[in-house]
């Protein structure tokens, strides 16, 4: 079960020395927008601009290549069941309809149908380089200090900060549990009928929630005597100044927003349509 | 819970959403156990959701739902999927909100107590995956009509029987290890 998950190193790029603030706002807005448009040269350019940063980046493949086969994988799925559920979905969006071939009964491949699938599809790369490329340059400590900086409660900001802080732990716990109820025999797997399966796998998640509860205990009271929560705010040790690059990428960011909702709602649907 | 009664962010529930959002990204990841029908998992993650809405309240429950489906999709997935994240925070929202007044750091967890946590996992189920999530996933990303409702359908039924059948025993033996109010009886 070593499964790879995708974690922040340090590097020296002009994507590392932002700070996390600029990072967060920047991929805020980016979803945001990319998730309002459905306008093709939009989403086309957001993905080129995506790919670059990437490159700025100087992150090496093989820290998040295994993601992209996972994505590769849904995506697949997923629009698979697109077709097989609505098959005309685009020419209802765009209103024509010019087939390429016939398969079978209501199956009918369209042109309309392909370019709208090409824009989810889109739609879901253009996020991802930044997703991506967010999780992989921001320190999680640092993390933390940027959600309160954007105006989130400080003692939510701290919960985040404390789940990205367990993770780790946890894993390592649900492992050492699950290995050692699999030694003694407890099987989860397909070979054991369902209501056993059910019955072991309660057994290995009640050790691992009473665990939990313990620790949560330990930590409320140790935060408890350090006095946390008693002011209104609170500093934060990994939270950096503002530099220029900073300044120049959020600019960036709201031009790309401003533009691509006025390019979107330019003619009043939120669909760039080819084909009228 | 005495101290959530008149500050509803006290240290103990901000330190539980944070666990609790690590370990809703553990066995959200990990926990799935197959069920024997094709694509169809049984998500031990929101059991274990419903249970911590139970212990620490509806805050807990929507932040713990929010913080952790989020760092699950990123980590594991790459980019989150908003309309199932604002789904999850939903459901433990709405189970904090009906079965958090149960006593269950008390130990009382009998019939009633069990039925009004099904009760509340049900219509949280209800709203969050045949309604919010494919309403979501309509406005969010333009998807077909049928095919969300068809996912929401098949997720919303699957998470109803697992919270029913996993979530329950779990507080059941939660339960068992709380020491009862007035368990002590006096000795002659």
């Amino acid at each position: 079960m070593n499964t790879r998950m995708l974690t922040y190193t340090k590097l020296d790029s002009p994507v590392h020395r932002l700070t996390g603030f600029t990072k967060l706002v920047f991929f805020i807005i980016w979803s945001v927008t990319a998730m309002i448009t459905y306008d093709t040269r939009c989403l086309l350019a957001m993905l080129l601009i995506g790919l670059a940063a990437f490159r700025l980046s100087k992150v090496p493949f093989r820290d998040y290549s295994f993601v992209l086969y996972l994505i590769l994988f849904f995506f697949a799925l997923n629009h698979l069941a697109i077709f097989i559920f609505s098959p005309l979905e685009g020419v209802r969006i765009y209103g024509t309809q010019h087939d390429i071939f016939h398969i079978a009964g209501r199956y009918t491949v369209t042109w309309e149908q392909l370019f709208y699938q090409l824009n989810i599809a889109l739609k879901y790369t253009a996020v991802i380089p930044m997703a991506l490329l967010f999780l992989l340059t921001t320190d999680p400590s640092e993390f933390a200090a940027s959600l309160s900086k954007v105006g989130v409660n400080y003692r939510i900001a701290y919960s985040v900060s404390i789940a990205l802080r367990y993770i780790p732990d946890i894993q390592r716990d649900y492992q050492n549990i699950s290995f050692s109820a699999q030694a003694r025999g407890l099987d989860i797997s397909r070979k054991e009928k369902l209501p056993r399966r059910i019955k072991n796998m309660i057994s290995i998640l009640m050790p691992l929630i009473l665990t939990s509860v313990e620790r949560i205990e330990k930590i409320s009271a140790a935060m408890e005597l350090r006095g946390f929560g008693h002011k209104p705010s609170r500093t934060w040790y990994k939270s950096r100044p503002f530099n220029m690059l900073d300044y120049a990428a959020l600019l960036l960011i709201v031009v790309i927003g401003v533009v691509t909702a006025m390019v979107t709602f330019y003619d009043g649907s939120r669909f760039y349509n080819p084909f009228g | 819970m005495a101290q959530t009664q008149h500050n509803q962010l006290s240290i103990k529930t901000i330190v539980a959403i944070g666990i609790g959002a690590a370990l809703f990204v553990i066995l959200g990841r990990f926990g799935s156990i197959p069920s024997g029908i094709p694509d169809t998992n049984i998500e031990t993650t929101y059991a274990l959701l419903a249970l911590f809405a139970l212990l620490y309240g509806p805050y807990a429950g929507l932040l713990i739902g929010l913080i952790g489906h989020t760092l699950k999709d990123a980590i594991f997935y790459g980019s989150p999927w908003f309309s199932w994240v604002i789904a999850s925070g939903l459901v433990g929202l709405i189970i904090g909100l009906i079965a958090g007044r149960i006593k269950i750091h008390e130990g009382e967890f009998g019939a009633k107590e069990i039925i009004k946590f099904n009760l509340a996992q049900v219509i949280a189920n209800i709203v969050a995956w045949f309604l919010v999530a494919p309403a979501l996933d309509i406005l969010i990303y333009a998807e077909p009509v049928n095919k969300v409702f068809a996912q929401g359908l098949v997720a919303g039924i699957s998470n109803i029987v697992t919270v029913a059948v996993i979530g329950t025993l779990l507080a059941i033996a939660y339960s068992k290890t709380r020491t009862r109010r007035g368990s002590l009886t006096h000795e002659a």
